[in-house]
């Protein structure tokens, strides 16, 4: 399949700060490809080079067969991004920062009332269009910025966590639509979430960044399926380390993560649970919780990176990368 | 190229709609202005300039002249709050020159900058100004232009400021100097020797120099040589602030 972005050994450092280290990377024409990583890996900084706002520090990356720094406009003209902070108007109503958009796309009027009404629509903000953004909630803006990245049908489009704050409802809706314009148009979406589910359900590929690096690329079940076995999530604060070394013992444990909050044991069949039960229950590692379960992509997740992803509090490199790059 | 011109009309407008929702702006940039002409005028009105012009009258075309000064430098705070609020990103990952993006702002701002001088020129008649219709039609342009070399200085300041803060403390390094040495107040030939060629440098002082020449038809340098001097400042700051968003990444 051809390949819309190419990246080479992208670098990004701010000062002694490293954000993106030689990242190497290619996603394929119609892909709908995700960006996980713990807060603070790097994803803002890699979409924000790849839209053309930073100057990569070396490496190269191309959008469309169009270099990121040589050929900005030209990749400009193919993409569209909804950025992690807000980026409206508040003066201006929800229409009027359509409008905008529209006409800095190039779109004629006609195309741009058509489109607005279908997107306004589709984010449930018909009946709110005329108000100015300043009268807006928090999921209210970002249902609208939403619908903004998706006025003039680009190339390849940006989501920068895109869901966060939106209620389960309109997640969905959201994501029944992106998936529909990508069969439509063939269009390539990069996104970055915290919402794990939502990235395994409608992600091709999946990528994790952790430290600046990327650490594993494939597709979710060939993710999910680098994990052998069943995973054993262990619940507690005390005596992690000696707890993990007990259990790497344990005949068919393939292996052990710790992380923030405990401890991942991966197992295969045949693997002695009892044991695994006898260890746990030690009074000295005072454990909270046990549960098993096949792998999902959180999973993949701990494995890789030793952090749970967090769902309540994202914290951006966003505004890092804005105020290096942008002054 | 017709992409770029229809980028530019939508900054332009987006700058226009935002004028027309800030009322406490339009208020504020009439009263002031108000207020120094009542104040000064009556407090001088003693005073006679040279041709035995009444310094109320004297004193108009310079106040118009501050009007825009003052808005339209302030103007370039716009930058400084497209950035705090993010929106400067929408325009910037746009398919939009930067070029074409200082455009869109610099005509919005002296746009609005003409909008505020006209407003305030009206009020002229009730200080003794003699308004005709070819006469407003003539001080229109001039006003964009005072406007537009203003607005630009001030996007190129606001492209490099990251705080509201750092702004304001360098809007003010500029703005009263400019002011007072403009002639708004007093003829510039009163000025000790040493500060003269301050005026030289000083675009406002042959705005508001061209304008006296419009409106009450005395002036130090002849209208000609002031629309010339006034171009040639234009091209200097329009040139600054593309150079500016450009750089701007």
């Amino acid at each position: 399949m051809k390949s819309v972005i190419e990246i080479k050994e992208l670098t990004k450092k701010y000062g002694d700060l490293t954000a993106v280290n030689r990242l190497t990377l290619s996603i394929r024409e119609g892909e709908f490809f995700g960006l996980l990583g713990p807060n603070g890996a790097g994803k803002t900084t890699l979409i924000s080079m790849l839209c053309t706002l930073l100057e990569p520090t070396s490496g190269s990356a191309t959008v469309n067969g169009a270099h990121v720094v040589s050929e900005s406009d030209k990749v400009r003209q193919s993409i569209g991004v909804v950025f992690q902070d807000p980026s409206l108007d508040e003066l201006l109503t929800a229409r009027e920062n359509l409008e905008f958009h529209g006409r800095m796309y190039g779109m004629n009027e006609e195309e741009i009332l058509k489109k607005s009404d279908d997107v306004l629509d589709l984010v449930e903000l018909s009946e709110q269009s005329h108000r100015q953004v300043k009268t807006f909630s928090g999921g209210m803006r970002r249902r609208l910025e939403i619908a903004r990245g998706l006025m003039h049908t680009p190339k390849v489009l940006f989501l920068d966590e895109p869901t966060i704050g939106l209620d389960l409802q309109t997640r969905n809706h959201i994501w029944k639509y992106l998936l529909k314009l990508k069969e439509k148009h063939k269009m390539t979406i990069v996104l970055t979430t915290h919402y794990m589910e939502e990235a395994e359900r409608t992600c091709d590929r999946i990528a994790i960044i952790d430290r600046s690096k990327l650490v594993v690329l494939g597709t979710p079940s060939d993710l999910k399926k680098s994990i052998q076995g069943n995973v054993v999530r262990i619940k507690t604060k005390n005596g992690k380390k000696e707890l993990a070394k007990k259990l790497e013992r344990v005949r068919g444990v393939t292996y052990v993560d710790i992380y923030e909050e405990g401890i991942a044991v991966s197992v295969t069949h045949g693997s002695s649970f009892q044991q695994i039960l006898k260890i746990v229950s030690l009074k000295k590692f005072a454990v909270e919780s046990i549960e098993t379960h096949e792998p999902t992509l959180d999973d993949v997740f701990i494995h890789y990176t030793g952090k749970e992803m967090r769902k309540d509090e994202p914290y951006s490199d966003a505004k890092l990368a804005w105020k290096a790059g942008v002054r | 190229m017709m992409k770029e011109f229809r980028g530019i009309r939508a900054i332009w407008r987006r700058e226009l709609i935002r004028y027309s929702r800030e009322r406490s702006r339009i208020l504020t940039s009439i009263a002031s202005p108000l207020l120094w002409l009542v104040v000064f005028s009556s407090g001088f009105s003693a005073f006679t300039i040279g041709s035995g012009v009444e310094y109320q009258t004297f004193l108009f075309p310079g106040i118009l002249g501050m009007t825009i000064l003052f808005s339209s430098l302030f103007f370039g705070v716009s930058v400084v709050w497209d950035r705090q609020f993010g929106f400067l990103k929408e325009t910037l990952v746009a398919p939009i020159s930067r070029i074409s993006i200082f455009f869109g702002k610099a005509l919005g701002g002296s746009t609005i900058g003409m909008i505020q001088g006209t407003i305030f020129l009206f009020l002229g008649g009730l200080f003794g100004i003699g308004l005709s219709i070819p006469n407003v039609l003539l001080v229109l342009p001039i006003l964009f232009l005072i406007s537009l070399i203003i607005v630009s200085t001030g996007l190129f300041i606001g492209s490099h400021m990251e705080s509201f803060e750092g702004f304001n403390l360098v809007m003010t390094f500029f703005t009263l100097p400019m002011f007072f040495l403009s002639g708004a107040l007093f003829p510039l030939n009163n000025l000790p020797a040493f500060l003269l060629p301050l005026t030289y440098i000083n675009p406002l002082a042959f705005g508001v120099d061209a304008l006296r020449a419009l409106l009450i038809g005395t002036s130090q340098y002849s209208l000609g040589m002031n629309i010339l001097v006034l171009l040639a400042f234009a091209s200097l700051t329009i040139y600054a602030g593309a150079w500016a968003f450009k750089r701007q990444k």
